[in-house]
């Protein structure tokens, strides 16, 4: 029979160090239904009949987050066999907190007391025994860091699984609010009943999601009991319970800990931090931070040696060369074996498909190496802290930061970024501007009208307004998303600032590749899928294969033209562009070379690079129109990579759309105010 | 005094923790609860939000939300 153990804990407790120890990494990531909230389970790995569930990191089961909503729903509502709950020794009291309400739902309980290397090394003590006995739980001591304890904590477990072993009924709270949980409880039902002794508390704790589950007959009695409690405590049950918590886990620190005398003494993680949130320092390194980030990752410069491609970029290149190579043979082969047109343009296609996945494989991998260290050692929290100042105007936090930064170099690896967020409104609101900023393939788009439409005007200026454009756009989108689509959720930013670590080189790994996996396997398919769909429509008409001048898609362009009319370009061959573009970009460029004269692919690779122009252009385009469109390709959605990564991300179709029509909408806009006011000025 | 006003460096003890609430609520949750000591570290360098250090650890506030906090300093 298979038991479900969950663990529980705060976050930077070294939780997912800890679950990774466990289940040796073979594990399932996905999203927790309708939030950007990650989902991970495996198995024991010494012992397949165990499953672990990760549940989110919190510091309370209070129901005012979405990771604390899940974590105790999970808790409570699908009861697994047993809880470990992990604690950071170094951090005692406040992750208490958590255990004790861990305990309060009476599920077979162990307490992981982890880090306790630290502990030692600081000259501290814990009195596991101690604790253990008065918490009625196993306590074990553990470093999750190298594996230190991991079997006697996962056989405590599993005994306390099978045997049912409850926690104590611990007394933390004062007679007279016991007896009205007691009371509460009573009403509910049974008084005895675990469950109803737990929503009692969460009643008197003015739980609002809780107070919807009780059934209306007992509603009255309830609120007569709860608002009595609240009267006594002041007008705020829920504060004196969180009070009376903490009166409780300071008595019990007193008893089981022994802090040593040199517990005045500065840390090295408090001498770094001097340093790295030094007033004055602060913002230099954190631009160098930020700047070796987006280097490492996306830059043709690196190092500021012209032309040395960045690992990010090596790799990529690597990828794309190989894959080239390999497609050239396979589509060889298959014209030599004497496969049809329409035969070969399908495995081509498909290769492409395949092709536009694997090549950003190595942006994310690059990536998520350098962020999982920013997290991992604790600069990720001091990000937000440095930038709160900022985006806290714009209804987001100073974590948002990172992504955006990204945004520039390619939405992809930036959306996925967007985890590292504390709240699911600020990921989702993230998620949704990010590709606002505009990537490098949009660039070559910008590039050729520059030069063919803006000759004689400042071309840097065009781009660079761009440039400044999606910026302006993304701020306002915020604002408005905030104040509309979210105004339910107000932002705070009470966060811990957790202690500086080294952070070990396989966590670090296993985070890279849990996110390169993630998108390969659940945005590749998106990505394939769409791409091919494409090939096919500009491939094919009704009698068969077909220039793209005369296939579905430019039926489909001259259908849908009317639509960008008041965009100032209702042309069949623009339109058909905005569709390409999906796929990347930059091929709105190598389009627009075949629909309007049929260029060669050399100049097509010039005109990318602003080294030429497209005089063609001038029929359909006018400098405002050009600058419509160009703003319309920059906000609208983003290529189907960047839809895989959100549709990844938010784990939702749902959300996946809104972010796509807000992005569509958000593009029209701005796109038909261009039209208008540009040829009001102009 | 709140919280707001203290200087880097200073420390107290909680008196009180401002208006009812998800923010009071989550304060509280993160150890801030009256009778406790806390202890300013650092303004951030934009001059928002603080770091205080309560239970032992590193909590990170903003102005506003520290202003709620009511301190007796020692």
């Amino acid at each position: 029979m298979s038991i479900t153990i969950a663990l529980a804990g705060n976050p930077n407790c070294g939780k997912t160090t800890l679950f990774n120890e466990i289940t040796g990494a073979r594990q399932h990531v996905g999203n927790w239904p309708g939030v950007t909230v990650e989902k991970k389970d495996g198995v024991y790995k010494k012992d397949k009949n165990v499953v672990i569930l990760d549940l989110p990191g919190t510091y309370s089961l209070s129901p005012y987050s979405a990771e604390e909503i899940i974590a105790r729903d999970c808790i409570v509502k699908e009861r697994p066999d047993a809880v470990i709950n992990i604690v950071d020794g170094t951090n005692i009291e406040r992750n208490l907190y958590l255990t004790l309400q861990v305990i309060e739902t009476r599920i077979p309980t162990v307490v992981a007391m982890n880090m306790m290397d630290e502990v030692e090394s600081r000259g501290d003590k814990i009195d596991c025994a101690r604790l253990s006995k008065i918490l009625g739980v196993p306590v074990v001591p553990i470093v999750a860091r190298n594996g230190r304890g991991l079997d006697d904590l996962m056989k405590a477990a599993i005994s306390v699984a099978n045997t049912k072993q409850k926690p104590n009924q611990l007394d933390v709270f004062d007679k007279g609010l016991s007896d009205t949980i007691h009371a509460v409880a009573d009403v509910l039902g049974n008084a005895d009943n675990e469950e109803n002794q737990w929503k009692a508390i969460k009643l008197v704790e003015n739980d609002e999601i809780i107070a919807a589950t009780v059934p209306d007959s007992k509603k009255p009695a309830v609120d007569a009991l709860v608002q009595a409690a609240n009267k006594n405590a002041g007008g705020d049950a829920e504060a004196q319970i969180a009070d009376y918590r903490y009166q409780y886990i300071s008595k019990l620190v007193k008893e089981c800990v022994k802090k040593s005398l040199k517990g005045g003494q500065e840390i090295t993680s408090d001498k770094l931090d001097k340093i790295l949130t030094n007033r004055i320092l602060a913002l230099p390194i954190f631009a160098v931070i930020m700047y070796i980030l987006f280097a490492c990752t996306f830059s043709e410069n690196f190092l500021f040696i012209p032309g040395l491609p960045s690992p990010g970029q090596w790799l990529a290149g690597v990828v794309e060369t190989v894959w080239g190579i390999f497609q050239e043979a396979v589509v060889g082969l298959a014209e030599g074996i004497g496969a049809s047109e329409w035969a070969v343009g399908l495995v081509s296609s498909c290769l492409d498909g395949i092709g536009a996945v694997a090549g950003f494989l190595p942006l994310v991998l690059v990536l998520f190496l350098l962020m999982s260290f920013l997290e991992d050692s604790g600069y990720m929290a001091r990000v937000a802290f440095v930038m709160d100042r900022i985006f806290r105007h714009f209804g987001l936090s100073g974590r948002s930061f990172i992504p955006m930064l990204m945004g520039f170099g390619c939405s992809v690896p930036a959306l996925m970024a967007s985890r590292t967020l504390e709240s699911d409104k600020d990921r989702k609101i993230t998620m949704m501007i990010t590709p606002f900023m505009s990537c490098g393939a949009k660039l070559p788009i910008y590039l050729m009208f520059a030069t063919t439409l803006f000759v004689d005007s400042n071309q840097t200026l065009v781009v660079f307004s761009i440039y400044m454009l999606g910026i302006v756009v993304a701020i306002i989108g915020a604002l408005l998303l905030n104040k509309f689509a979210f105004k339910a959720e107000t932002s705070n930013f009470i966060m811990e600032l957790p202690q500086y670590r080294i952070p070990t080189l396989k966590s670090v790994l296993i985070h890279a590749w849990e996110k390169v996996k993630g998108f390969a396997v659940k945005a590749g398919t998106v990505i394939f899928a769409s791409t091919v769909l494409i090939w096919f429509l500009s491939s094919f008409n009704l009698s068969g294969m077909c220039d793209m001048e005369e296939s579905f898609l430019a039926s489909f362009g001259n259908a849908i033209k009317w639509i960008f009319a008041p965009l100032g370009w209702a042309d069949w061959r623009a339109s058909v562009g905005v569709v390409t573009g999906w796929i990347a970009k930059e091929n709105i460029v190598a389009t627009f070379g075949q629909l309007f004269g049929g260029v060669s692919d050399e100049a097509v690779e010039a005109i990318m690079a602003g080294e030429e122009a497209l005089p063609a252009i001038s029929e359909v385009f006018t400098k405002v129109t050009a600058y419509s469109y160009m703003a319309f390709n920059l906000l609208c959605m983003p290529c189907f990579a960047a839809v895989g990564a959100i549709k990844r991300e938010m784990g939702s179709w749902k959300w996946t759309l809104r972010a796509i029509a807000f992005q569509m909408c958000t593009a029209y806009v701005v796109a038909l105010l261009i039209n208008i006011v540009g040829n009001l000025i102009f | 005094m709140t919280l707001r006003e203290m200087k880097p460096g200073q420390q107290g003890k909680v008196t009180s923790v401002g208006s009812a609430g998800a923010m009071k609520r989550r304060i509280m949750d993160m150890g801030v609860t009256p009778g406790v000591e806390i202890k300013v570290i650092k303004v951030a360098p934009l001059g928002d939000p603080i770091e205080v250090n309560v239970r032992g650890y590193e909590l990170s506030l903003r102005k506003d939300e520290a202003a709620q906090i009511e301190v007796q300093v020692s």
